[in-house]
């Protein structure tokens, strides 16, 4: 018996089955105890807002799993025995198993607030969380979000969208502040309270207050503050759910520990995508709860399982996110404070929210990241730049070649120039002229690496 | 917030809802507003044909000068006349066996045969009743008067010379017949002759009170919306709300459209109300006065407009849905709606010049390929510019601007879809299954419209009526019913609210067919995606028009090279990653080497306020 399981169908799991199957003929078989097939979790805010029903959210119609064979199975592992290489399902059925994959994702942050478990009070993280909101909002006039970080900022958009009034709480004096620097952050600040979210910065949860029903009625804040609210979102992060694999012989710390290529301390076993701890020599393991991630560590685990033992890499950084209508990209490294030796150039258009920050080693001007709000940009491009280690003045003279806004947008970048050159009166740069007309005769793309 | 400066909102777009079910109301309330009566005048005027009124009258008789308030009685009774009459042609115009007997019966009162008794037999009101009796006088004229002879030889020969006369009837009722479409058009005539014209009477009334107050009632629940909050996509809503999702609302908005299309492809004697409530106006465009089509062509226009006017306020922040839409509803007003009628009123042969073969399937049609060709300068511009188009213009923009710079952004049925179609979107059926049958259908339809045409043309250049046995003309009469009418028109725009907003540009339309391929093998365009930033949402295929399972190439980092692909924009819009883009060819990403490591003199760095106090 060569049989794989994969514990877990969300974007990381269905990954590795996917690639696997392009690579070998064994046996594969996925279970999870969510939804009896995969769907997209990023698009559980769209489902709540009425912009698709889930059916849309599977990326894969419904005969694709049996085409490709592999097997579907809705339980829930409740056991997993290494030593005789079987799983315990909640049903009592028992699975053995070849190779185990462990793609078991997130839970919801808690931090031992008093209430936090009352009716009124969630996250959102899988798909029972959605049903839970639905119900959950159904005579809601007022909600408070707690934690400042991009779930939070999906469930005010959510909960907008029905009419409820959104309070935020942010633990720091600034939105997403572990991850943007100021401006960015006041810039997703001002852009949501537009929509109509009310902040509260250095504000933290003390308290969920129960009412005569026994659900949320009103928070109180570390300050003492009480604020009326039927519903309480916790969007203050994810971790590792590891709950049963804590209790088998595979090592976890904050979340299941993996080498570079994914693997356990058990042979045969891995983890991958938002449980894996990956260890790391110098400094802190990496816990990636990111879909991008999931999906490169799904692929390079896949090759490892198929035969060829691949390290994960992941390459030059991205990411991407989307805030109300204002959508974020970022390449490279941005940190959100200042550091040594890293400069900032930064533009903002004077009403609209727009922005681009790129950053560059002072010293030798090598730019290392860049943040853009609400203008697109070619990543691949960006990826070049990059990793050609290409300086300011090449990246700012050619930041036409990185647009990806749709035709016939308003383009900023003589706007970039001009305020660039406004700071630096001794350097005059000049766009470099897009060769449209030769860019048009050009036969297939070529890719510089 | 939801503040106070938002408090108008809510109040102006419900009234403008009123206002627009109203004047709905009224738009079809009128359709119900007349009597009937039929009069000689009304006859005269409905029916030009002496020959055809003749024939027809004694028939009407029994509706003449009667006031009929149920318009469906009155119709169905005429329609009913005009269809008793052929069904019943040969019979009438045969002498029977009963005709001789009651002949026979006459002959034994008198006791002898004489011409005088068959106008007694045979009536004198129906053509057939002059007819018979010349006919049978003719025959049997020898045998009139007293002769002695017996009455049963009198009665073999009235037989014999009947059966001799009935033998040849075909050859009387086929100059008597009256064919369909000739029964259509008076049909039509009488209906609108015999009606009491209270809407012709009336226009100014009843235009202000219909189309107008419609056209302003949801102008005021469109606009508004531009004001309830920042810009950006905003699908909230469309699939619990039963007008978007399929549901009941979706029906029946779809049980009206397949009624209106039915009433027009082949009923309009029913909306000869429409038809006055317009006639002012096309008088004044094209000297003439309008048809039954000239109502669809004005409310086709006002819709795009109008919805047009909806797309401006929805994608308020992207420049490309304002651009295409912009030149949607250009070329519907003037190259549709505006240029046709005028050339009418120049005496010139009218067209709409953005249409082409094969979606214009009868340009290659005799009558239209004489008219073009008989009317001088107008008629050969036409003739050429047609054949241009699809020859011509359609490889070349389509190798540089894929599909698109046609299907939305010039086209008539793809302006209704991307304007009055965009609210039913979400609704076109994203399945493999769904692919497998629009690939089938829509090269059928382009395989059926090509032999259509090649036999067409045969036949107007061999003079041979046809072709590998089959009759052309059939051909092109089947092709117009199955495609043009029912196809294009009842299915394709009927069923929006349940199928999509592109049903008859996805399965249908053999120019999207050609189109498509140019597009799928020979074209730059193509939408890109970004690198791997791809999340499978959902929302770029949920949104798309044409069934294209977009994300299905998306998350795999895949370019999206589809026949299909009108080039619409909106998965790019609704992406929340930004991870699509509509482009015009391959974009190098290459970086000089030779000039990347050129550093600029820094000399300090503004703060942002600094920065915000320079830009203003």
């Amino acid at each position: 018996m060569s049989r794989l399981v994969i514990i877990g169908n969300g974007v990381a799991g269905v990954t590795v089955a996917r690639h696997v199957r392009k690579r070998s003929d064994r046996e594969i078989l996925i279970i999870s105890s969510e939804t009896e097939h995969h769907f997209s979790r990023t698009a559980l805010m769209y489902i709540f807002m009425g912009h698709m029903k889930f059916e849309h959210t599977k990326p894969y119609e419904d005969y694709f799993w049996q085409k490709n064979r592999i097997d579907l199975k809705q339980g829930f592992v409740c056991a997993i025995d290494t030593d005789a290489k079987h799983l315990t399902l909640a049903s009592g059925e028992q699975i053995e198993y070849a190779d185990l994959v462990l793609a078991t994702g997130s839970q919801s942050n808690k931090f031992g607030w008093i209430g936090q478990d009352l009716p009124g009070v969630q996250g959102l993280f899988n798909y029972q969380d959605l049903l839970l909101m639905e119900e959950n909002c159904q005579s809601t006039k007022r909600a408070v979000l707690v934690g400042g970080g991009l779930i939070g900022i999906e469930m005010a958009e959510m909960l907008l969208s029905r009419g409820i009034d959104v309070t935020f709480l942010v633990k720091e004096e600034r939105f997403w502040g572990n991850i943007l620097p100021k401006e960015e952050s006041v810039l997703v600040q001002k852009h949501g309270e537009q929509h109509g979210v009310k902040f509260l910065f250095n504000t933290e949860l003390h308290e969920v207050v129960a009412g005569d029903d026994g659900r949320a009625k009103s928070i109180i804040t570390k300050e003492g503050d009480e604020i009326p609210c039927e519903f309480v979102g916790l969007s203050a992060g994810v971790h590792p759910n590891i709950d049963i694999v804590s209790q088998s012989k595979v090592a976890v710390g904050r979340g299941i520990l993996v080498n570079d290529y994914l693997e356990t301390n058990i042979p045969n076993v891995y983890a991958v995508g938002d449980c894996a701890e990956i260890h790391v020599e110098e400094g802190r393991n990496r816990i990636e709860p990111l879909w991008y991630t999931g999906k490169m560590q799904g692929e390079a685990l896949a090759k490892t399982i198929a035969g060829e033992r691949t390290k994960y890499e992941r390459g030059i950084w991205f990411n991407s996110a989307k805030f109300f209508d204002v959508e974020y990209q970022t390449y490279g490294f941005v940190g959100n404070e200042p550091v040594d030796n890293i400069s900032s150039f930064y533009w903002q258009h004077p009403e609209k929210e727009l922005c681009i920050r790129i950053n560059y080693q002072t010293d030798t001007q090598v730019v290392t990241g860049i943040n853009t709000f609400g203008i697109r940009m070619r990543h691949e491009v960006w990826e070049n730049w990059l990793a050609n280690s290409c300086k300011l003045k090449y990246v700012l003279q050619h930041l036409k070649d990185a647009n990806f806004d749709p035709e016939f947008f308003r383009r900023y970048e003589q706007d970039v120039i001009n305020t660039f050159n406004a700071q630096n009166p001794n350097s005059q740069l000049s766009l470099s002229p897009l060769h449209w007309l030769t860019k048009r005769f050009t036969k297939e793309q070529t890719h510089a690496k | 917030m939801q503040n106070n400066q938002m408090a108008w909102i809510s109040p102006v777009r419900k009234s403008g809802l009123s206002m627009f079910f109203i004047g709905f109301l009224v738009f079809v309330g009128m359709l119900f507003v007349n009597n009937f009566t039929l009069t000689d005048n009304a006859l005269k005027n409905a029916i030009g044909n002496d020959t055809h009124r003749q024939l027809i009258q004694p028939h009407l008789s029994e509706l003449m000068d009667k006031t009929v308030s149920n318009k469906v009685t009155f119709i169905e009774s005429v329609r009913s006349t005009f269809s008793e009459y052929d069904e019943t042609l040969n019979d009438r115009y045969t002498i029977s066996s009963t005709e001789i007997d009651a002949i026979m019966a006459e002959v034994k009162g008198i006791g002898h045969y004489n011409l005088e008794i068959l106008p007694t037999v045979f009536g004198s009101v129906y053509d057939e009743s002059a007819y018979k009796t010349k006919k049978l006088s003719d025959y049997t004229g020898w045998l009139a008067g007293p002769q002695g002879k017996p009455l049963s030889e009198i009665e073999q020969v009235l037989r014999e010379k009947s059966a001799e006369i009935n033998a040849n009837v075909t050859d009387v009722t086929n100059g008597k017949r009256i064919y369909a479409y000739e029964t259509g058009q008076y049909i039509y005539g009488l209906t609108k002759n015999a009606s009491s014209g209270v809407v012709a009477q009336h226009t100014g009334m009843f235009f202000v009170l219909s189309v107008l107050l419609g056209t302003l009632g949801a102008l005021m629940y469109i606009i508004p919306d531009k004001y309830t909050g920042p810009a950006g996509i905003k699908n909230n809503n469309v699939f619990t709300n039963s007008a978007t999702n399929g549901g009941l609302v979706g029906i029946l908005v779809t049980v009206f459209l397949v009624a209106v299309y039915i009433a027009l492809y082949f009923f309009p004697e029913y909306i000869i109300e429409w038809v006055s409530l317009v006639d002012p106006m096309f008088k004044a465009l094209n000297g003439s006065g309008a048809g039954s089509w000239s109502i669809y062509g004005f409310i086709y226009t006002l819709a795009i407009v109008v919805m047009g006017v909806r797309m401006f306020i929805k994608y308020r922040h992207s420049k490309y849905h304002i651009a295409r839409t912009s030149s949607i509803i250009f070329f519907q007003s003037c190259f549709a709606f505006l240029i046709p009628e005028i050339l009418i009123k120049l005496n010139q042969p009218s067209t709409d010049l953005k249409n082409m073969w094969p979606l214009d399937y009868d340009f290659f049609d005799a009558w239209n390929l004489d008219s073009l060709t008989s009317s001088g300068g107008v008629g050969m511009f036409i003739l050429v510019w047609g054949i241009t188009l699809f020859v011509v213009a359609v490889p070349l923009f389509t190798y540089f601007f894929g599909k698109r710079w046609y299907c939305s952004w010039v086209c008539g049925c793809g302006g209704l879809a991307e304007t009055a179609g965009d609210p039913y979107r979400q609704l076109s059926d994203k399945s493999m299954k769904a692919w497998r049958i629009e690939r089938v259908v829509i090269h059928g339809v382009l395989v059926f419209a090509v032999i259509m045409t090649g036999a067409a043309l045969y036949t107007y250049f061999t003079g041979v009526k046809t072709l590998a046995g089959i009759d052309t003309y059939t051909l092109r009469s089947a092709y117009g019913f199955y495609i043009g009418a029912l196809f294009s028109g009842v299915v394709g725009t009927g069923f929006y609210p349940k199928m999509g907003n592109r049903v008859w540009c996805r399965f249908g339309c053999p120019l999207a067919a050609y189109i498509g391929f140019i597009q799928r093998f020979k074209s730059r365009f193509r939408i890109t995606t970004n690198g791997a930033q791809c999340i499978s949402c959902g929302n770029c295929s949920t949104y798309c028009e044409m069934g294209i399972d977009v994300r299905s190439y998306a998350q795999r980092g895949a370019d999206i090279v589809r026949s299909s692909c009108v080039g619409c924009g909106v998965c790019s819009s609704v992406c929340p990653r930004g991870v699509l883009k509509l482009e015009n060819g391959a974009v190098e990403a290459v970086v000089d080497q030779s000039k990347k490591d050129d550093t600029v003199q820094i000399v300090q760095v503004m703060t942002p306020e600094e920065q915000k106090a320079w830009v203003n």
